[in-house]
């Protein structure tokens, strides 16, 4: 068993994509990794070096081929698709380059979605929701819809919707991939006040300066992790994941 | 509201938003099962209209009833054409009435009738009309209501009595200002004392034997016991027409054999059409079966509604392909929203239901719009035509449920599609 404060647990990740016949690609050749309540975890490495790859495997999205991975004291490694499903659901708050908010619906509709595939009835959520709104500044625009806002909007209403459902872990691809500085620096500076007050995050990046506001910074080449360096030790959860924001 | 249930309202909700994002795609998507619902409420209409009208018809020819027709043979209506000919000789007879009341089994009685062609006179009224022998129970079997006085009598019919019974629209013409009962009208050369005043609830066909009527409303009857009828007309009818006329002996026009229920009709058809082939040697009278008829009027509106729901089930068809297209594109085109759901949370039975959803309130909002017009369609055909139509609530229920099962059917195809998508290569779709 993991200690209970260990989050992502890795044993020997390895993920291989099969393109037919002989041809094999070695995405990750056989990670570990442990990442404890709290972290701020960033992932640094030239492209292809298997960062998306590894923040999938942490996100849930998808099944390592070889290896044991357990979140939050679970083993995910093989679960089905529908418990996986669940387990993202709850546990884990997704942050996109592009924002990924849905076209159709309002801000504040947008921040519902995770609720609605927990069978929440959002109804009971009202307030919570608006409440993170309110936290990322946009409570004037819980009717507005995505193609209203700018791209800085977008990814606050997206970072209220990774933390609706209270997850375990916050996993940010190039967040502020889209950005420009100001406009990064404030969803950033979001970021590390999550951080502050006790969520897990663990970010792709290939922004140095980006990489400097976390704790830990993995370097990645070759499907593996080349190396690692703290930047500042990161503050030991008593046990307990951090849940209120 | 218990969660489940807002939960799916919920899904329709957003269904319904994702259709509204693109209104003209979703109406143009939804105009295939909105004709295909429409068109078949509206054609079941104008067929079962029409079906029903001709089975009225043909049951107030009586469903019991075998109606024979005097009917001039082909060769003698040539000869007529020439002219001075001899007299021409055809038709059924008294006899013929009598040997099919005493040989066919099963027949309650038979009804003679002379039908003559004269004008009606009174005062300096003339009326052309037809003369119609007959005996005291022809109400019963052709369906007439007295409306003022009495129809013929036995004792009129043994008495040889000159009297006359008159339809409502031929009094009317004939005496527009008095009232007609026991004033005599004069037809020929004889005069006759009317006694009562019909309504009949079938008209007679507008064939007799005598070809095309020169336009005179049906309704233009006088009826005179058939005694009368015998000898004040004579056997040896004169009928005059341009270059000369013509004579003809024509016993009795018509003989309508009343059997005694449905049951014995059509054993007696063939049976009555063997024993009048003795006699006959011509082909110069036709049988006509009700039963018949109306047997072949509900295998007509059978076929009819097989067709029909030929045509429907292909125009759903391609409603539905059309559903199936737009929802497959729809699929590629919000890739990455499934993507976005899926790492939300969403199971792939989410992402089936929320685009079955979809497909379903497609259809069915087609559906609703189909029936409605479906059911308005007909009643402007009504409106602007005098046909007949009746929208059956059968029609209506199957319409709107193959719309709904064609969502569901060229629905699940692209929903199950989007649900088997990998959430990763969702997510990065372009
Ligand atoms: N679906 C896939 N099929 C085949 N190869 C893949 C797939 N996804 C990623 N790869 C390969 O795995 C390696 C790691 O990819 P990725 O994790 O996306 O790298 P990064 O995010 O660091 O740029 C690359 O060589 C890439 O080509
Ligand atoms: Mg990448």
């Amino acid at each position: 068993m993991p200690p209970p404060d260990s989050i992502i647990q890795f044993q020997g990740i390895e993920k291989r994509y099969d393109l037919g016949g002989e041809a094999e690609v070695r995405a990750l050749r056989g990670v570990d990794l442990t990442v404890h309540a709290g972290a701020y975890v960033a992932i640094m490495g030239p492209s292809g070096s298997g960062k998306s790859t590894m923040l999938n495997l942490i996100g849930c999205l998808d099944r390592p081929t070889a290896g044991l991975y357990s979140l939050g004291g679970t083993d995910v490694s093989s679960m089905p698709d529908d418990e996986l499903s669940e387990a993202r659901g709850r546990m884990i708050g997704f942050i996109f380059q592009s924002y990924n908010l849905i076209a159709q619906l309002t801000v504040i509709e947008n921040i519902q979605v995770p609720l609605i595939y927990q069978g929440r009835d959002i109804r009971a959520y009202q307030e919570h929701c608006a409440k993170l709104a309110d936290m990322v500044g946009l409570s004037d625009r819980l009717h507005h819809r995505p193609n209203q806002l700018s791209g800085g909007q977008q990814q606050r209403v997206a970072i209220a919707r990774s933390l609706v459902n209270d997850p375990l872990l916050i996993l940010a691809d190039e967040p502020t991939g889209n950005l420009d500085s100001r406009t990064g620096a404030e969803v950033l500076d979001m970021i590390d006040r999550l951080n502050a007050s006790g969520k897990t995050i663990v970010l792709v990046t290939h922004d140095h300066k980006v990489a400097e506001r976390a704790h830990r910074v993995l370097h990645m080449k070759d499907g593996l992790i080349e190396r690692e360096v703290i930047n500042r030790p990161a503050p030991r959860a008593n046990g307990q994941p951090a849940s209120s924001v | 509201m218990n969660p489940l249930s807002f939960q799916f309202l919920s899904t329709v909700r957003l269904g319904m938003k994702s259709l509204m994002l693109h209104k003209l795609r979703s109406a143009l998507t939804m105009l295939g099962i909105i004709f295909g619902v429409c068109s078949v409420i509206a054609m079941l209409a104008i067929g079962e209209g029409a079906s029903y009208a001709a089975q009225e018809e043909i049951k107030k020819l009586g469903s019991d009833n075998i109606i024979l027709r005097s009917l001039k043979p082909a060769e003698d209506a040539k000869l007529a054409g020439l002219g001075r000919g001899g007299t021409i000789d055809y038709g059924l007879t008294y006899q013929d009435g009598a040997r099919i009341q005493s040989t066919i089994p099963g027949v309650r009685r038979v009804l003679p009738v002379r039908i003559i062609r004269e004008n009606v006179l009174f005062g300096p009224n003339s009326v052309p009309c037809q003369v119609l022998g007959t005996l005291p129970f022809y109400p019963e079997i052709v369906g007439l209501d007295v409306v003022r006085g009495r129809f013929l009598t036995e004792t009129d019919e043994r008495n040889m009595d000159n009297v006359c019974v008159l339809t409502v629209g031929l009094a009317q013409r004939l005496f527009p200002y008095q009232d007609p009962l026991d004033h005599s009208v004069k037809v020929d050369s004889f005069y006759y004392r009317v006694v009562g005043l019909v309504r009949e609830q079938n008209l007679p066909e507008h064939r007799t034997q005598q070809g095309v009527m020169e336009g005179e409303p049906l309704d233009n009857n006088v009826y005179v016991p058939l005694s009368v009828s015998r000898t004040r007309f004579g056997e040896v009818l004169i009928r005059r027409s341009a270059g000369g006329f013509e004579a003809e002996k024509v016993e009795l026009h018509q003989l309508t054999v009343q059997m005694n229920d449905t049951a014995a009709v059509e054993t007696a058809d063939p049976q009555i059409k063997t024993l009048l082939g003795r006699f006959h040697s011509r082909n110069d009278y036709e049988i006509v079966v009700p039963l018949q008829l109306l047997r072949q009027a509900e295998q007509t509106k059978r076929i009819f509604n097989v067709v029909l729901g030929s045509i429907a089930a292909i125009s759903l068809l391609v409603g539905g392909i059309g559903i199936m297209n737009i929802m497959l594109a729809t699929v590629t085109e919000r890739t990455r929203e499934i993507g976005v759901r899926r790492a939300l949370g969403a199971k792939r039975r989410d992402i089936t239901l929320q685009f079955l959803v979809e497909t379903v309130v497609l259809s069915v909002g087609g559906g609703l719009i189909g029936v409605a017009l479906g059911v308005i369609t007909p009643i402007v055909v009504s409106q602007l035509t005098d046909m007949k139509t009746i929208v059956t609530l059968w029609s209506v229920l199957l319409a709107f449920g193959i719309s709904g099962a064609v969502g569901i059917v060229f629905g699940l195809y692209p929903a199950k599609a989007a649900a088997q998508l990998d959430p990763i290569e969702a997510l990065r779709h372009e």
